[in-house]
């Protein structure tokens, strides 16, 4: 049924249909309003069947996903951004244990400085952390991803953090179609594990592994990322043949068929691209957008093919590798190896930055005339960088480098825009 | 694609506000998209909310820089933030308050706008009247409809249904309906002087 509906709701709603049966979670923004919206279903009575357990960290909250799943239940939880980092250890624990946990991040900045808005640092932490990362574009397909996250995971019996843009998406009100739960039983089955810690037949989950097998564990976890590359497309056909809307896959194509020029971008800010190149396309600039929706497993295939044709490639990317540069451009560098197209990086909206339709629309005009260096950060401010640099070589005790900029900038307080 | 931009202050349903604006856009068969400005936003402080209505699927996700439409909920912030930053020339300015543009300064400011899109209505005191606290947003809707016409009233008082219960959402229906009501006596009296 169609309504009109904060993401956050919609996506607490979708987990609430797939008939989770522990649910556990410590607040933290942007993901807040999705546990405390489930929350109130496991209250009110309109979840059933579930246990919603408070606990005292974000640490806590993984751990008790991984006991929960182990002993055979469905499991969810939601993080951001700090809250990714402290549960760490348990988020490598939960992949290598081969456990189907399904997971929200509302993507956030990580701090210091400390910033509660967008990006995609926190998620980019776990890259390589052994679960597989999905990111969603809209709220719908945020819904629709996560009942989607369920059986893909149980399928390989690998957890899955469902990736979604904090506040630009979680805070944000939209028309969303939301299925029954008819529809959504058809489609996932009840959780068959692959291992359960059953009294009856006693098994152990968890045991040291050493040198002799430990490459082979780990291998086998790469095996089954590898498998994820073809059931991750077969789930999304299956979800559209009952639900009639194309969501998840591995990467989504825009206008990319005769494109010179390829975007590729994860996430919300797709549709700002897409908006982006319309106006391109309607003054005759051959120029198209690639999504990728599938992260971790990484789609190189899928990517190396659709980009086959485009003279240049330009990531546009919410995160950074402090010293290097870009990751996903990086990723997808490997993906079109051997190939002469360049592949430019434009690091944006980092700590929630706007990204705007003029910004992306200057950016590729400089990409199509060849302009774009191979390293851009998309509005910065080169004034205030240069003028802490200077600082920094004329003073000793230059003071801490953060205050010093929103001191220079005259910040009273944060804003977006406006 | 309509753009529209509400500042006020927290505590005052600035979020609210843009939100069930969406939802009634949605419920007149539109596409609509409300979201907040981010910000880790306090009672008192200075807070802006964005609603985009179109006929079709809306993709863009950046802030609205041009809007087509300005609510303000509180006039102390017209000297605070640029509130009318990138306002379009043919815009809407609704302002809550019980005076008129020019008794608060805005008399050279406007002019070139079109008088008929521009609009003062008590919104705080119809809230306090109807539901009983100074909550301006609901009425401030109910006068947007009136003065825009992109959204019902009825779109605006079955969305206060599916967000409010009980008495305050039947206070807010009546705080609506009555700035609804206001502001369609206006515009009839405005025609008539024209005509005159």
């Amino acid at each position: 049924m169609l309504e009109q509906c904060e993401g956050s709701h919609a996506v607490a709603q979708a987990v609430a249909l797939s008939r989770p049966e522990v649910i556990c979670a410590y607040p933290i923004s942007p993901q807040t309003h999705i546990v405390e919206g489930l929350g109130q279903l496991v209250k009110s009575g309109d979840l059933t069947n579930c246990e919603f357990i408070n606990v005292e960290s974000e640490f806590a909250a993984l751990s008790v996903a991984i006991g929960a799943s182990a002993a055979g239940a469905r499991s969810y939880t939601a993080t951001a951004s700090q809250g990714l980092l402290f549960m760490a250890e348990a988020v490598y624990n939960a992949s290598g244990l081969g456990l189907p946990i399904v997971m929200t991040v509302a993507n956030r900045a990580i701090g210091a400085p400390i910033n509660i808005w967008n990006d995609h640092t926190d998620s980019m932490s776990m890259r390589d952390a052994g679960w597989l990362q999905i990111f969603a574009e809209t709220n719908q397909e945020a819904l629709d991803l996560h009942i989607q996250a369920f059986k893909i995971a149980e399928e390989l019996s690998l957890p899955v953090m469902v990736c979604m843009d904090g506040f630009i998406l979680t805070h944000a009100y939209e028309r969303i179609d939301m299925p029954d739960q008819a529809q959504v039983d058809k489609f996932l089955p009840p959780y068959e594990p692959r291992q359960v810690l059953d009294p009856n037949e006693p098994v152990t989950i968890g045991a040291m592994v050493g040198p002799e097998a430990f490459t082979e564990v780990r291998y086998l976890a790469h095996a089954k990322q590898m498998q994820a590359l073809d059931l991750i497309p077969q789930i999304a056909a299956e979800f559209k043949q009952l639900f009639g809307r194309d969501s998840g896959g591995l990467i989504k194509t825009y206008q990319t068929e005769d494109a010179d020029t390829i975007v590729i971008a994860m996430g919300s800010v797709l549709g700002t691209i897409k908006d982006t190149v319309d106006d391109l396309r309607a003054q005759g600039v051959k120029v198209g957008v690639l999504g990728i929706t599938s992260y971790r497993p990484f789609p190189i295939s899928a990517i190396r093919d659709a980009t086959a044709k485009a003279k240049r490639i330009v990531v546009i990317e919410k995160c950074f590798a402090v010293g290097i540069g870009g990751i996903v451009s990086r990723d997808v560098r490997s993906a079109v190896r051997n190939r002469p197209q360049p592949v430019l990086t434009v690091v944006a909206g980092l700590g929630g930055r706007a990204i705007t339709k003029a910004s992306v629309h200057k950016l590729l005009q400089d990409a199509i005339a060849d302009k774009l260096e191979l390293l851009t950060f998309l509005d910065l401010d080169w004034g205030i960088v240069n003028r802490v640099l200077e600082r920094e070589k004329t003073q000793r005790r230059s003071g801490p480098i953060a205050e010093g900029v929103l001191r220079d900038m005259g910040t009273v307080a944060s804003k977006v825009a406006g | 694609m309509f753009q529209l931009r509400i500042h006020g202050r927290g505590g005052q349903g600035v979020v609210t506000g843009a939100e069930m604006m969406s939802i009634a856009a949605f419920l007149g068969g539109r596409h609509a998209q409300a979201f907040p400005s981010f910000g880790s936003e306090r009672t008192g402080a200075p807070v802006v909310a964005f609603c985009r209505m179109d006929d079709k699927e809306i993709r863009l996700r950046e802030p609205i820089m041009q809007p087509d439409a300005i609510i303000i909920q509180d006039p102390t912030l017209l000297h605070q933030v640029d509130v009318f930053g990138g306002l379009k020339k043919d815009g809407y300015i609704l302002i809550n308050t019980t005076r008129s543009f020019g008794e608060m300064g805005l008399g050279d400011f406007v002019k070139g706008f079109r008088p008929e899109r521009l609009l003062t209505v008590p919104a705080t005191e119809l809230a306090k009247k109807h539901v009983g606290r100074p909550v301006p947003n609901m009425p401030l809707l109910g006068a947007f409809a009136a003065l825009s016409g992109l959204i019902s009233l009825t779109a605006v008082q079955s969305a206060i249904d599916q967000k409010f219960s009980g008495a305050v959402a039947k206070g807010n229906q009546a705080a609506a309906k009555e700035a609804y009501d206001i502001v369609m006596e206006h515009a009839k009296n405005v025609q008539e002087t024209q005509h005159a």
